[in-house]
């Protein structure tokens, strides 16, 4: 034996007391922890990925978890996770794939930075009795406006203007690809998405026919591997999205294994059966920022330059100068994706090490445009790692229009961010296309849950508007004036354009 | 009798030629000829219906981008992408092409009577009963059939033996079949050579004779001569690579 | 700023009225301010240099710092005459700085490219004069028109400069309560670039988006005050773009959404548009505002009418102030007052 048993992750204990035997919890758990032997049911922890779905379900409270029953010697630089990936790789001499956002342990901007509110110099508005506008337009506007007054005193508007999205919240849905998760998920958000007067991404898996009755919010995804491009889909969309990069995985492209391709993907897909579903890294006909450009007139031409057309980009470390480029192609908008944002699957040294946070890039993003006197003829849309009311009007403040979330609205659905997606066993019947688990997810009560989640953070950014004495979303954006940094250091605080708290 | 238009492409911008175009389709033309065509990008860009178009001159790139169904007949060469992203249709190109032709077609056909350039049929795909056809009469250059996920790929190479190297590189899916031998070294990871057998002998000569029609030569000598056939060694290249976290 | 009181007159005949008046009703405002600042701005006071931009120059040091001032102004045109502004020492006034004023022709062959060359010299040698930061604040730049302001209160302020001696068509006076930049002369109102001249009670919650949005147009905002922003947003939308002011003044304080979505077709098309448009010139917060070139003077407020503001005629002169008091203090026989609706601006032109 040279590496021998690691010890398990999470323990799994059933209080003998309280269990009544139901069983759910062995029909439940997509990844084996339990079974029946005789008169007990029997455990094995090592299967636990952390789901919760046995705990959710079980009547009795009678399970519980335990997270890193046995510990390795502490060690700050032979961390566990730095420990496991090398037994990992020295048996198997692979790359590791992994799930959800980044798993390091950076500091998280958003949580230093502080919202201003008003006190005795102006009012805080309420929004029970003021309206407050959270109505928010996603695409190019001009630069400048001509407009002539007629003889009778009509104003007459002689600047043409582009198509966009009228949004009704700030909040977004980003793209999760049907294939990636399952039908129900994506049904379930898309009527969400209606609901709340807001948009969703379908990522890069075609729009299933299931989605059709909520094509005029779904914005269709354009992608390296074209999957499902058409001009069909192009049409059906309220806008396109082309995809360039991935906050999680920045620089690479993505497959969906052939596992995860039944009869319904490849159709939606437009690819075989079984086979893995490969997006290159670069879009082979993008080499450069004349050919994006060339990308976003073609689609706009396809459509016959009805719809908005968005470029998205992970957030690296050139990603101002980056979307300063987009912004001069006819792109309407840039979506900037940090380095916190989800996936089903990614390299784990891509997750974890690759791209920048969404603060400090929507930040510098803001600051280009703004240099190069363009900041409000394109608008930028700022992923990876919302999490609540508080990040979405961080995130406008420090320079977005509006956001795209992911995981958090997977969670409103039950997620509970145990980060397998890729092994498509999700047991809440997200990520997994195995109809007896994609089944648990029922879209009725699951576009509910999300559309409760943006209404509550609708709510929510309502409230921090009034109380910094704002009645209009556009009042915040890029408003660094209303943040402070708190124990953010010097330079840091110099690229986010914020002051520290107390200045 | 077939309604034919004449459109003068002379200084047009190209999305006031497409809408000339797609008013013709709408107003049931069954043929519309384009003269003086000179670097107009992304003609017939998601354009549908069953109509022939001839183009007179030099379209510019992404020609029949998102095409779905018609017919394009370039009388001279083409620029990068024509095909891009087409699903069904037809563009024929009495000339030569640039890089990326035909890349990521899902169905349809584009014919090259000359030589095109790098990264011919990239991520060209199939599924159900749609399969792309990407023909060139005479050679291609490197990375040829790069990601191919699908669809046929076939070399005439009507001016000598094909030279190209890193052919099929990532391959995963349809078939590369090249004019002659090929060597070893000219293949890229993932790809293989496998022998002709008459069953794909008699799959190709159907294609061989309509691009034979197309372009006026005689498709005998192209049927029954020597063919090198590449496939993916694998459909599922990345299996393999990865282990869980 | 805070409270703050603002008035302002126009005489549609231009008519000349002297200081006094003005003295008189800003002072009856003196439970808005705090003393640290007050000033005055006069249209109609240089007919002698009336092609000339006047430059008014806040210097920390004649010795030191006027060099610059003069070597930059020379190097874009000629300094058809310069003086000290005259001043009278006041009790309650402590003077920091020295005014100083030019009278200034730039050479429009300077910068080519303009439609505007004067215009644009001139707004650019302020921009740099006052970023540069060596003891000189340019605070007013118009033609035929003068900003008089300093620390302390309005009647110390008018005393300081001797109001009184001087003749104008249309005063802006602003009584300061701030709370951003307490003392500086700087930071005091009216706030001038060009022709524009404003006068501001309130609090800007939008300053942020508003600043970083005109200075990525070529602005710099250099006196630490929400309302510096208002003067270039102004100069943007109507001298720039070209816009006419009731427009420009919809765009700092447009409709709600849902006053737009009721509004026919044609009229939502272009509202929206300029709500699209001009999002980050879009003023929010509470304020009231008066602002005045040669030939106009408006008042607006927020859309929520958070600030009072109150109109009043008599005859030919039209008053805005936050308060009806100040009016009648200059116009005891004022024939109508009106109080307007949020957003909307009142507008005075005088007679060509």
């Amino acid at each position: 034996m040279t590496i021998g048993s690691l010890p398990p992750r999470y323990r799994i204990s059933i209080d003998p007391v309280r269990c009544m035997e139901c069983e759910r919890c062995i029909e439940n758990c997509s990844y084996g922890v339990f079974r029946r032997d005789g008169e007990r049911i029997l455990v094995n922890s090592r299967n636990c990925t952390a789901c919760h779905r046995c705990i959710a379900c079980c009547p009795r409270d009678a399970i519980s978890l335990e997270e890193q029953p046995c510990d390795y010697r502490s060690h700050p630089l032979w961390t566990r996770e730095a420990r496991e990936a090398i037994y990992n790789q020295a048996r198997t001499g692979k790359i590791i794939l992994a799930g959800m956002g980044n798993a390091l342990d950076y500091p998280i901007i958003f949580d230093r930075l502080v919202l201003d509110a008003c006190q005795v110099t102006n009012p805080s508005l309420d929004p029970l009795r003021e309206p407050i506008e959270l109505r928010t337009h996603i695409g190019k506007k001009p630069a400048k406006l001509d407009l002539r007054r007629r003889e009778n005193g009509d104003v007459e508007l002689l600047t043409p203007i582009a198509p966009n999205l009228r949004v009704e919240t700030p909040i977004m849905i980003g793209h999760m690809s049907y294939g990636a998760i399952s039908l129900n998920a994506q049904v379930a958000m898309a009527r969400a998405a209606k609901e709340a007067g807001t948009f969703m991404g379908t990522g890069e898996g075609g729009l299933h026919s299931a989605i059709y009755p909520y094509q005029d919010r779904m914005i269709v995804q354009v992608a390296s591997g074209r999957f499902g491009v058409n001009i069909d889909y192009l049409e059906r969309g309220a806008a396109i999205e082309i995809k360039i990069g991935q906050g999680a995985k920045p620089g690479i492209g993505g497959h969906l294994p052939g596992e995860k391709v039944c009869e319904e993907v490849s159709r939606t897909r437009m690819i075989p059966q079984g086979s893995d579903a490969i997006s290159p890294a670069p879009h082979h006909d993008i080499y450069s920022i004349e050919d994006l450009a060339q990308l976003v007139r073609a689609l706009k031409e396809a459509t016959e330059w009805k719809k908005p057309v968005f470029v998205k980009i992970a957030a690296v470390h050139n990603a101002s100068a980056i979307a300063a480029g987009i912004a001069r192609s006819p792109a309407d908008a840039v979506v900037i994706d940090g380095f916190r944002g989800g996936t089903g699957a990614a390299p784990r040294v891509f997750r974890d090490h690759v791209g920048i946070p969404i603060e400090a890039a929507v930040a510098s993003v803001d600051a280009k445009l703004r240099d190069q006197g363009i900041r409000n003829e394109i608008s930028v849309i700022a992923s990876g790692g919302i999490r609540g009311s508080a990040d979405v009007a961080k995130a406008i403040a420090l320079g977005a229009d509006a956001v795209y979330i992911g995981t958090a609205a997977l969670v409103a659905m039950g997620c509970r961010v145990c980060g397998n997606c890729y092994r498509g066993l999700c047991p809440w019947g997200i990520a997994t296309q195995r109809p007896d688990l994609v089944e648990r997810l029922n879209p009725d009560v699951a576009s509910e849950q999300v559309a409760n989640l943006i209404h509550a953070w609708t709510l929510e950014l309502a409230e921090l508007l009034g109380a910094a004495g704002i009645n209009s979303i556009e009042s915040l954006r890029g408003n660094r004036d209303r943040l402070r940094g708190y124990m953010l250091d010097e330079s840091l605080m110099q690229v986010l354009d914020v002051r520290q708290v107390g200045a | 009798m077939a309604k034919q238009v004449a459109i003068d492409g002379n200084g047009v911008h190209y999305t006031p030629l497409n809408q000339q175009i797609r008013k013709a389709v709408a107003d049931g033309a069954d043929e519309i000829v384009i003269s003086n065509v000179l670097g107009q990008r992304f003609i017939g860009d998601g354009l549908r219906g069953n109509i022939t178009i001839h183009i007179h001159g030099v379209p510019g790139g992404d020609l029949a981008i998102f095409m779905s169904g018609p017919t394009i007949i370039v009388h001279g060469n083409a620029e990068h992408a024509p095909g891009n992203t087409m699903d069904a249709g037809k563009v024929v190109i009495h000339g030569n092409a640039g890089d990326a032709v035909a890349h990521s077609m899902r169905g349809g056909k584009v014919f090259v009577r000359g030589d095109i350039g790098y990264r011919g049929g990239i991520h060209m795909k199939q599924y159900e009963d749609r399969c792309p056809i990407l023909v060139i009469g005479g050679t291609a250059q490197a990375y040829l059939g790069e990601y191919m996920a699908g669809g046929l790929l076939l070399v005439l190479g009507l001016h000598g033996p094909i030279k190209t190297r890193e052919i099929g590189s990532g391959i995963h899916g349809g078939e590369i079949i090249i004019r002659g031998d090929v060597d070893d070294a000219c293949l890229a990871t993932g790809a293989t050579k496998v022998p002709l057998t008459d069953e794909d002998r008699a799959r190709i000569a159907p294609v061989i004779r309509e691009f034979a029609g197309d372009f006026g030569l005689d498709p005998e000598p192209l049927i029954n001569v020597e063919y090198t056939r590449i496939i993916p060694a694998s459909a599922r290249p990345f299996v393999g690579k990865y282990t869980w976290e | 700023m805070a409270m703050c009181g603002i008035i302002g007159v126009m005489d549609r005949k231009r008519r000349t009225m002297d200081g006094s008046g003005i003295r008189q009703a800003l002072s009856m405002m003196n439970e808005r301010g705090s003393g640290e600042g007050a000033g005055y701005v006069a249209y109609g006071v240089y007919p002698d240099y009336r092609d000339c931009y006047a430059l008014h120059v806040f210097f920390d040091n004649i010795r030191e710092n006027k060099i610059i001032v003069d070597a930059a102004l020379e190097q874009w045109g000629t300094i058809e005459h310069d003086e000290a502004i005259p001043t009278y020492d006041q009790p309650n006034l402590r003077s920091v700085h020295t005014p100083w004023r030019y009278f200034f022709k730039p050479d429009p062959s300077l910068a080519p490219a303009s439609t505007s060359p004067e215009d644009d010299i001139v707004s650019a040698l302020v921009m740099r004069i006052n970023t540069a930061r060596r003891g000189a604040l340019i605070f007013s730049s118009g033609k035929n028109v003068g900003v008089f302001k300093a620390g302390g209160w309005p009647e110390d302020v008018a005393d300081f400069y001797r109001i009184e001696d001087y003749e104008g068509y249309t005063w802006l006076a602003h009584n300061r309560y701030p709370t951003n930049t307490p003392g500086w002369w700087g930071g005091a109102h009216p706030f001038n670039l060009l022709g524009w001249s404003v006068v501001h009670n309130g609090e800007i919650t939008s300053y942020g988006t508003n600043r970083r949005y005109i200075e990525s147009l070529g602005y710099i905002c250099t006196m630490y005050t929400d309302t510096e922003v208002v003067a270039y947003l102004i100069d943007l939308l109507v001298r720039r773009h070209d816009l006419d002011l009731d427009l420009a003044v919809r765009a700092l304080a447009p409709p709600f959404w849902e006053e737009i979505d009721r509004m026919p077709e044609a009229k939502q098309e272009w509202n929206r548009a300029l709500r699209l448009t001009y999002a980050p010139a879009m003023m929010n917060g509470p304020f009231a505002i008066v602002a005045a070139d040669a030939d106009t003077m408006v008042g607006f407020t927020d859309r929520s009418k958070l600030r009072p503001m109150v109109v009043g005629e008599c005859a030919d002169r039209l008053y805005i102030s936050s308060e009806e008091a100040a009016i009648r203090a200059m116009e005891p026989k004022v024939e109508s007052i009106t109080m307007p609706a949020a957003g909307e601006p009142v507008i005075g032109r005088v007679a060509p």
